[in-house]
């Protein structure tokens, strides 16, 4: 070992190191949490009847289809892409899914079909945004168009009604008082939390979406990763159209209309970046149940349609300037700017 | 003092970014018509000066004068209207507007009616670049220039609004000899105009060449100032790393064994074809102009880009990797030539990022073991003198040299057979430098073979056992570093010599 190296070396690895209060950092752990808790403490005092616990399984329930859009929803933008073919994967899982079980398919085969369709279709916007290198917006804006169209043409534009539809439970049943939706939604975000923070695909996810160029020399097959994770944003959605079908004991091809939007909406409201690189599942969970609470509290309020839309519209962008104000140096002057040991450049 | 005041003065300016003093009361004035160079390793505090110059953030305290009058600098507009321009090594143009509309921007000429004056602006454009002697087009798109090309648009933007303090915060790291030499002739022009100039710069003999006072930082503090004939370079680095540093480069003589890397006729687009071999334990540099072919030459190896012919072998297996996933399976690792740009990621912590291409060694059925991990991260951290408790800070918050140690880690924690290092040390400190080579000094000990791309010759002949010098795609010369000079690799590089080379084999 060179005594010379040692020299230079241990100023540095010696340099006092105390850490000052980090608000941006305590923002991304817990801030939306507590903007989460204050509506919930605002609605209990305010909206009749908000904390009684059968409107809060309701709650849960409402939610459950977005929040399953958004997990999906979220894996997509960590890489820096978007899908907005979901809202359609959506209707086309349910109608084959219901079809299928009308046709005489088993119920857990059936609720399996409608997964694997929003896969394949998943598979679709991967590939093409990949492997032929489209931006991801117009890929899914294509899909998205595209599918809805299958979805009209394979049920003619009617509702198909199936009152005896074999799956109808994952949509409305109950397990120990638990609705179905809530524990597949549960059980969806175990998942996917496991696989973004345990495991090396997640790694990959976000080192495609932190810098997709440095992922490529790292040895990450970033082409495989972009495809992937639109498979699983579809596979998300066809589960969550299987459930909307389930839930409506029909298949209707104008299900989930608009529902991409709502996701994206949950994903950003709970920290991810849309630039990719930067966020947690767990946000998107707190950021979903943000949206059904205040939709729900809203209508508990008799606050009339229009100005829920209102109301929704403003939170959505007053949770994106909070998290875009908190990187601004000055703003919180104490934190930031450069860690202790490491004067900027 | 005298009689006239400093164009420029700096009088104590402190500045602190949470518990760091980034700026501790530090001075520097600058003559008006002087090139004052200003030195220091990363994290000296030369760019928080600058910042505070150009208005994007402001002192603590302490005072600025220009002409001897105090000023306050509260934005880079109030900056711009005292004269102070600075050239960043970022360049701030817009790549898909022309020239004429990148010197005009934000002070467009309109007609009469109100809509854009095209014809005023291209003339304005024409007589801004003029007064650098610069001939390049007014009309072309910014991004169809040169790096070189587009740093003479910005110093033209700045001489055309008069600035009487103009900055370079690194301005050749990214240029090729040709527009260095063209960037120090317009230097000389402002000089001589009465201009200001700031000079911030890692190499020495450029310094030399252009500089007529130096001022050194340290650690945010002053140092000491004075003009080139007071001090001489071993003092400059002396006074960057505050204690004496014995020569750079040395290292005790490598006893190279037996090939890894051979390599035959490859090829790609604009490259090749390439000969080459490096053995176990050597070093192997490739030398050349910008734009010579050496990156490419690396990125093929790597199978970042598609080859169209050759064969490459390691250790006697044939390498075809259709990707870097399937050439670091092969055994090889490279440092990319901009480690903010495809070497890391910035946002992510340090543990992440040079854990990325080694997850497989601590996963059992796809999940990750985390102690593991970052024990072994750790153990290359502390081999490479990074600070530990950085394991979990993002990477943009360390200093460039050791970013470049962190990219650096990644491979060691991959334990590569091959090493392609592009570029290891641009933009890095003096005392990160001599680390990275006292690793790459090791790593070859250790039985790696190590290709080495520098455009910094007097490295790229220090730190090698053989050279490569590359011209127009293909490998013109092969020389034995010891055996060379600064002075002949140019000679094959630029094409002055025929190829050839002083190891008595015809590359």
């Amino acid at each position: 070992m060179n005594t010379a190296r040692d020299e230079i070396a241990q100023p540095k690895a010696a340099a006092p190191e105390r850490v000052p209060f980090d608000f941006a950092k305590w923002w991304d752990r817990v801030g939306i949490l507590m903007v989460l808790l204050a509506l919930v403490i605002l609605m209990s005092a305010i909206a009749p009847n908000f904390n009684r616990v059968d409107n809060l399984l309701n709650i849960a329930r409402s939610i459950s289809v977005n929040a399953i859009l958004a997990a999906g929803m979220t894996i997509v933008i960590l890489t820096g892409g978007i899908d907005l073919s979901v809202g359609s994967i959506i209707a086309v899982s349910g109608v084959v899914s219901v079809i299928a079980a009308m046709a005489g398919v088993p119920a857990p085969a059936a609720i399996c079909i409608g997964l694997a369709v929003g896969a394949a279709c998943g598979l679709i916007n991967g590939a093409l945004t990949a492997y032929l290198s489209l931006a991801p917006f117009i890929v899914t804006l294509g899909t998205m168009t595209f599918l809805r169209g299958l979805a009209y043409t394979i049920t003619e534009g009617q509702p198909i009604v199936s009152s005896s539809l074999n799956f109808k439970d994952i949509g409305n049943g109950y397990l120990r008082g638990i609705p179905m939706p809530v524990i597949v939604m549960a059980v969806v975000y175990l998942i996917v939390w496991f696989i973004l923070e345990r495991t090396r695909y997640g790694r990959h996810v976000y080192a495609v979406g932190g810098n997709a160029e440095a992922a490529k020399l790292a040895g990450v097959r970033v082409k495989r990763v972009v495809t992937s994770v639109y498979i699983l944003a579809g596979a998300c959605a066809g589960l969550a159209g299987v459930i909307f079908a389930a839930r409506v004991i029909s298949a209707q091809p104008t299900a989930g209309t608009g529902y991409e939007l709502d996701a994206i909406a949950a994903v950003v409201l709970g920290g991810t970046s849309l630039a990719g690189g930067r966020g947690r599942i767990l946000g998107t969970l707190i950021g979903s149940v943000i949206l059904g609470v205040l939709g729900t509290g809203l209508i508990l309020l008799n606050v009339p349609f229009f100005t829920q839309l209102l109301i929704k519209g403003v939170v959505i962008i007053l949770a994106v300037a909070i998290d875009s104000l908190k990187q601004r140096p000055g703003l919180f002057r104490f934190r930031r700017n450069a860690p202790p040991g490491m004067p900027g450049q | 003092m005298s009689i006239r005041p400093p164009l420029l003065a700096v009088e104590d300016v402190s500045r602190r970014f949470g518990a760091t003093l980034a700026l501790n009361k530090v001075r520097f004035d600058l003559r008006a018509g002087e090139v004052h160079a200003l030195m220091g390793e990363n994290g000296a505090g030369k760019s928080t000066l600058m910042k505070i110059l150009a208005g994007n953030i402001q002192r603590d305290s302490g005072r600025i004068l220009i002409d001897g009058r105090e000023v306050e600098i509260r934005s880079p507009i109030e900056a711009a209207a005292h004269g102070i321009a600075i050239i960043h090594q970022e360049l701030n143009t817009v790549r898909d507007m022309t020239v004429a509309e990148n010197l005009a921007l934000g002070r467009e000429p309109r007609t009469r009616f109100g809509t854009l004056d095209r014809r005023r602006m291209d003339e304005q454009a024409r007589e801004k670049l003029a007064r650098i002697h610069s001939t390049i087009d007014p009309r072309r798109p910014l991004g169809s220039l040169s790096v070189g090309m587009q740093q003479m648009v910005e110093i033209a933007r700045a001489v055309g609004e008069n600035a009487r303090v103009l900055v370079l915060d690194e301005p050749t790291a990214a240029l090729s000899r040709a527009e260095a030499q063209e960037l120090y002739r317009i230097i000389g022009q402002m000089r001589s105009a009465g201009v200001g100039l700031i000079y911030i710069s890692h190499r020495m003999e450029e310094v030399w060449q252009l500089a007529d006072r130096v001022t050194v930082f340290r650690d945010g503090g002053y140092v000491g100032t004075g003009t080139l004939a007071q001090i001489s370079p071993p003092d400059v680095v002396r006074m960057m790393v505050g204690r004496p540093v014995a020569d750079l480069y040395h290292h005790d003589k490598r006893d190279p064994g037996a090939t890894v890397l051979e390599v035959e006729g490859l090829a790609g687009t604009g490259v090749g074809p390439v000969n080459l071999s490096v053995r176990a334990g050597e070093v192997v540099c490739m030398a050349g102009l910008i734009g010579s072919g050496r990156t490419e030459v690396g990125r093929l190896l790597f199978g970042a880009d598609p080859r169209t012919a050759g064969s490459v072998r390691i250790g006697g297996r044939p390498s075809r990797p259709a990707d870097p996933f399937e050439a670091i399976a092969d055994g090889i690792g490279m440092v990319p030539e901009n480690r903010k740009e495809q070497g890391l990621f910035l946002d992510h912590s340090v543990e992440d990022n040079i854990a990325i291409s080694s997850l497989d060694r601590f996963v059992a059925a796809g999940v990750v073991n985390r102690t593991e991990r970052r024990d072994a991260v750790l153990t290359q951290m502390k081999r490479l003198s990074l600070r530990l408790n950085a394991l979990s800070l993002p990477v943009k918050a360390l200093s460039g040299g050791n970013q470049q140690k962190a990219a650096l880690a990644r491979w060691l924690l991959r334990d590569s057979r091959v090493l392609i290092l592009d570029e290891p040390t641009r933009g890095v400190d003096i005392g990160a430098k001599r680390e990275i080579y006292e690793e790459i000094d090791q790593l070859a000990r250790a039985g790696k073979a190590i290709l080495v791309i520098s455009s910094d010759l007097p490295e790229a002949i220090g730190i090698s056992d053989r050279l490569l010098v590359m011209r127009e795609g293909k490998i013109v010369s092969e020389l034995v570093s010891e055996k060379t000079s600064e002075e002949e690799v140019m000679l094959y590089a630029t094409g002055t010599a025929a190829p050839g080379g002083n190891t008595g084999v015809q590359p």
